[in-house]
């Protein structure tokens, strides 16, 4: 069977990647834009692969809260002096899964053949979030900028009314629905009769996972470290969410946010607001031979799918895999390992129900549902709910995660999950060698 | 008529020329290009070219004005022939070579027509008096337009009417700051301070210029830039203010200068002569003061320095022609002040670096160095914030060799001691690629016993850099015998792109800056323990002309790093290099210097110097009794033992010519520069004077002042 590009001959390959750590809104990376952060990690992946930057033809970036001043974070980083200024870049957007969005658009130019080095990745502070203001607010600014006296401008800003100062953070709530992610959560886990106890267990593990994974250094191998300025009395080594003496009791002990009476969604069983950037370095399988690399994989395939946000806002990740799975012409047994991100425990519950499902098989419009995803295959460094979750980086930082750790497993084919909000999903099947 | 004058070029037998003239709708293009030169330069010949077409433009009557621009592409005018220079004998010479400019700019000034002059580039000296004397001035937005009277810097003053011109078109004050010290003035600058009346995009500049000839042509009166101002009014505008000012200029100017350079206040007094109605008196002062500066001692050190340095920028320092390898990227090994120091010049050069250190929280006191650095441009506006981040972003930390396997240079920065320097070196050399050059900071510990532990000792130099590198100047490119011409053309290059003065010295124990500065700091240590005061010894060598004293230099060194150095050149060289025992004392003490906040002197906790600590006489064992060794002593036993050892220098193959060591004490210790530099300094004194009374001295104080070998042959032969 084809696999992606390889019908032309142009064989996908993911060369290195580096992320900063995640950490905790708030805390250490809290100075940052994500314009920074990216920056950050693109110019310590120059650094690491020690790559000829006259060779970068391409930088892809997502992020999910844009800056006003500079929309388009990809060129702002295409920017850096150490990079050839006839870089084309261009940002992109599909929430939670914009970094894979980015990789598999950069990959599709190299696949187009109109590119053949790349950089793609996320990034995203939630530190830092720009604030917009209100309309009252904009509106008599605008009216005195226009006013060529002081009279008239005295008069604009005299209409602005006290709630008209309150600014207004960018939600994280389904524009078209209301619901915020963690309510979509709730709604999901008692449509499919995902109990506490198994939420919290889950996110027990990721937990254990993640630390185990930090302790012997598996999991922070693409971790650079991140010099704070102004004064760089503060060194960001590693990931700050990650707890590796929660307990179970700890977990339980904690009360549901979303839902006060009847809830099961609690802040220890969800993904925590973080903050960081990653990127990856891609290039066709020929460039990365006449380079010298050795990629740590290739892409086999991967698919998009949506489904009505007011339905289960999260499933995205179940229509999706299995049309990357026949895209690769592969079965779930053939995954050596499996990486879901983790939104909420209860989303990647709900996802490795649903993909165990024949109905959600049939709506994907496969006979035959994917099948039951083999636990000690799944998310074995753990995952977001421990990691953490900057929008815009995570689905980049899991490429690698995936990569390095079939890697060292000698494994030969993964495949990873991404949920998005707007109901979207994103899969995508990796092959060593 | 204009037919004749169109595309003329003052056409007789002798050669190329600098100006050529065309006429475009009634308007003269003078256009000013130097053949066979990359700058602009006005000499005799320029001068007689500009007489001559003065003359024809004052006969053509169709001609209405005139613009002179330049025919080069980044400079207008960057002065005067320095080498005419070299040629005045006498004062009267030198004076009438100023009369001639003064006569020829005044021609200039007098023309029937307007004449607006185009300044894009360097418009220094000659040039700046030349636009002065023009109608009207536009220059260029663009940061290679610079204007400046640097004359100053070379012992003279201006000679063509600056100091008379200068004051009245942007006022006493702005005047007196330009020409005294020769600064570079920048186009925004230039234009706020009424010194241009236009600033225009480079694209533009000629069609506006010629567009203002027109104008003023048909007799539209010119829109000057003057400046205005209370302040102006106060100080500049009337003889009560100019003489608080030029007072206050003149004590300025003496606690700068010590009395040591003479131009500064020949300058002023050229501008004092002036002011007021009494041009004509100024511009002959102007001449005689020019005439007197001009044959100075000091003018002629100073302007060998500008020639030798010069010299130095072309030079490749290697007698091979060899291409050096491009330096995209450096690998710096350690973090610290000079590692640091190191990497806040490369980034600035746009140089990808990668800092390495032990651990994360060194690398981060790297970072924070860089970026101080970088942040004082930023607070003086010479940089702007995205530069400061843009630069910040080229800078990488690591504690491992990630990154280091494309550096084309590798800069190693470790503490000072050998098994460290050769671990580094192994475990670079096994991370690097084959091509790469390896370079130690090293100031003391000679290349060829750290190029030991190389698998390449063809690709090993030494790259010693001065403290603070980003304000010292110079850098010593150290070679051994196994060191490959396209290394040391390498390293010469990448240190001229750093924007340092380069020299390529032999390998030996402290090379050649800190071998000459050894003895000349043991000995003020001598003193010291001879009964001499702090304060004597450090006053003694700043009114030699040196800019710190030794004992304050020593304090800044810090002891401890003194003394080791010290130590290794005892050992290597013997008798000659055996320390004072008082510095020792003081390590002993823990009184390292300013890093200590006590050494010689006082610091308090923000590192400012204070008084002389009076315990330190007895840590020292100099006793309690203070005695009075006269300054002529205190300064011709410290620097005959430095000139002494300069020599040996020479003679040992350390350094490869006197220019190199001149060039190498003036800019690496702050030799005095109106001496010249050890080598000059020796001539002026004359070799057999120094040689005997460097013999008088040897037998006063045995073991250390045998003259050497290479001075004893030039005094016997005369």
């Amino acid at each position: 069977m084809a696999s992606y590009g390889s019908g032309t001959g142009r064989r996908v390959a993911i060369v290195a990647g580096v992320r900063t750590p995640f950490t905790r809104a708030g805390t250490s990376l809290k100075s940052f834009n994500a314009i920074e952060l990216g920056k950050l990690c693109v110019a310590e992946l120059l650094q690491r692969t020690e790559l000829d930057t006259r060779e970068v033809q391409a930088i892809v970036f997502g992020t999910v809260i844009p800056s006003v001043v500079a929309p388009n974070i990809a060129r702002e980083i295409s920017l850096m002096p150490m990079l050839p200024k006839g870089v084309q870049a261009f940002s992109v957007s599909r929430a939670c899964a914009s970094a894979n969005q980015a990789i598999t658009d950069a990959a599709d130019q190299i696949v187009l053949g109109h590119v053949d080095v790349a950089i793609a990745g996320g990034a995203e502070t939630l530190s830092n979030v720009p604030m917009l203001h209100t309309s009252g607010f904009s509106d008599a600014m605008v009216k005195a900028s226009k006013s060529k006296t002081l009279g008239g401008r005295a008069g604009a800003v005299s209409k602005i009314r006290p709630r008209d100062l309150v600014p207004i953070a960018p939600a994280i709530a389904e524009p078209s629905t209301g619901e915020t992610m963690g309510q979509s959560a709730e709604k999901m886990a008692k449509l499919n009769g995902i109990t506490r106890e198994e939420q919290d267990q889950f996110a027990l593990r990721s937990h254990r996972m993640a630390a185990a994974g930090t302790a012997d250094g598996r999991l922070t191998a693409e971790i650079m470290s991140v010099f704070v300025p102004p004064k760089y009395e503060t060194v960001a080594t590693s990931d700050n969410g990650i707890r590796s003496d929660t307990s179970f009791e700890q977990l339980s002990g904690l009360k549901p946010v979303f839902d006060r009476k009847y809830g099961t969604v609690t802040a220890g069983n969800a993904s925590p607001l973080t903050d960081g950037g990653a990127c990856v370095l891609l290039m066709s399988e020929e460039k990365a031979r006449a380079l010298g690399y050795e990629p740590l994989g290739f892409i086999r395939s991967y698919a998009y799918a949506a489904l009505d946000p007011g339905e289960q806002l999260l499933q995205g990740p179940v229509l999706a895999a299995p049309v990357a799975l026949k895209r690769a012409g592969l079965a779930l047994r053939d995954m050596d390992l499996v990486e879901m991100h983790e939104a909420f425990a209860a989303q990647v519950l709900s996802n490795l129900r649903g993909l165990e499902s024949r109905e959600w098989a049939k709506r994907a419009g496969f006979s035959e549902p994917v099948g039951e995803v083999d636990r000690a295959r799944l998310n074995v460094m753990g995952g977001s709910i421990a990691i953490g979750h900057p929008f815009g980086a995570t689905g980049s930082r899991i490429t690698v995660t995936l990569l390095n750790e079939l890697g060292r497993r000698g494994g030969q084919f993964g495949l990873m999950t991404v949920c998005a909000a707007g109901g979207m999903g994103f899969a995508m099947v990796v092959e060593r060698a | 008529m204009s037919d004749a004058l169109n595309a003329i070029e003052a056409r007789d037998a002798r050669g190329p020329y600098s100006l050529t003239m065309s006429v475009e709708d009634g308007i003269a293009i003078i256009t000013f290009d130097t053949p066979g030169e990359s700058v602009n330069k006005v000499d005799r010949g320029t001068k007689d070219e500009f007489v001559a077409i003065a003359d024809r433009l004052e006969r053509d009557k169709d001609v209405r004005g005139a613009i002179l621009i330049s025919g080069k592409p980044d400079v207008f005018i960057a002065g005067a022939d320095i080498e005419e220079f070299l040629l005045l004998e006498t004062a009267a010479q030198a004076e009438r070579l100023s009369r001639d400019g003064q006569m020829l700019i005044d021609s200039v000034a007098k023309m029937r027509m307007p004449l607006v002059v185009a300044i894009h580039g360097a418009c220094l000296g000659a040039g700046l008096e030349l636009a002065l004397a023009c109608t009207y001035r536009i220059a260029t937005d663009h940061p290679k337009t610079v204007l400046a009277l640097p004359e100053v810097q070379l012992g003279i003053i201006p000679g063509a009417g600056g100091t008379q011109r200068l004051p009245r078109k942007i006022g006493l004050r702005a005047a007196l700051d330009m020409i005294l010290t020769g600064k570079n003035v920048r186009a925004k600058k230039a234009y706020q301070m009424g010194l241009v009346e236009e600033l225009v995009h480079p694209a533009i500049l000629r069609q506006v210029a010629i567009q203002r000839a027109k104008e003023l042509g048909n007799g539209k009166r010119p829109q000057l830039r003057k400046e205005r101002g209370f302040m102006g009014a106060l100080l500049d505008g009337n003889p009560v203010g100019r003489s608080v000012v030029l007072r206050k200029a003149r004590e300025e100017t003496l606690k700068k200068t010590k009395g040591q350079y003479p131009a500064p206040i020949a300058a002023l007094d050229a501008v004092a002569a002036g002011l007021g109605a009494r041009r004509a008196h100024g511009l002959r002062e102007e001449s005689r003061l020019f005439g007197e500066m001009a044959v100075t001692d000091v003018s002629r050190q100073l302007i060998y320095l500008f020639f030798a340095t010069t010299a130095l920028k072309k030079d490749s320092g290697v007698e091979v022609p060899v291409e050096p390898l491009t330096v995209n990227k450096v690998g710096i090994i350690g973090a610290g002040f000079m590692g640091s120091g190191i990497a806040s010049i490369a980034v600035q050069q746009g140089t990808v670096v990668r800092m390495k250190d032990a651990d994360t929280a060194r690398v981060a006191k790297g970072f924070a160095a860089v970026r101080s650095v970088l942040k004082e441009r930023f607070t003086k506006r010479q940089i702007t914030r995205t530069q400061l981040d843009d630069t910040m972003s080229l800078l990488g930390g690591t504690v491992d060799y990630s990154g280091f396997g494309n550096v084309d240079l590798v800069i190693e920065a470790v503490f000072e001691d050998l098994a460290t320097k050769h671990q580094v070196l192994r475990e670079t050399e096994a991370e690097t690629r084959s091509d790469a050059i390896f370079a130690t900071n090293t100031s003391t510990i000679p290349i060829a016993s750290i190029a030991e532990a190389s698998a390449r000792p063809d690709r090993v130099l030494g790259m010693h850099f001065f403290s603070p590198v980003h304000k010292m100047p110079l850098i010593e490119v150290i070679t051994t015998p196994a060191t490959s011409p396209q290394s040391v053309a390498t390293a010469v290059a990448y240190g001229k792109k750093l924007g340092k003065t380069v020299i390529v010295v032999n390998d030996g124990p402290g090379f050649y800056v800190n071998r000459i500065l050894f003895p000349y700091l043991n000995e003020a240590g001598r003193l010291l323990e001879q009964g001499a005061s702090v304060e004597a010894i450090d006053n003694a060598l700043l009114a030699f002309g040196f800019p710190v004293g030794p004992i304050t230099l020593l304090d800044e060194v810090g002891m401890d790093v003194g003394s080791k150095a010290a130590g290794v050149m005892h050992l290597a060289f013997g008798e000659r290099f055996a320390p004072a025992a008082a510095i020792d004392k003081l390590v002993a003490a823990g009184r390292y210097g300013r890093k200590a906040s006590k050494g010689f002197y006082l610091y308090d906790e923000n590192g400012k110097k204070g008084g002389v600590d009076p315990d330190v006489y007895a840590v020292a064992g100099a006793g309690a009794e203070r005695s009075e060794i006269p300054a002529e002593e205190i300064q011709q036993r410290c620097v005959f033992a430095m000139l002494n050892e300069a020599m040996r220098c020479l003679g040992d193959g350390i350094i490869r010519s006197e220019r190199d060591g001149d060039v190498g004490a003036v800019f690496g210790i702050g030799f005095p520069p109106f001496r010249g530099g050890p080598f000059r300094y020796i001539d002026s004194i004359g070799a057999a004077a120094l040689a005997s009374q460097l013999e008088e001295l040897n037998s006063r104080f045995p073991g250390r002042f045998e003259p050497a070998e290479g001075l004893l042959r030039r005094a016997r032969s005369g």
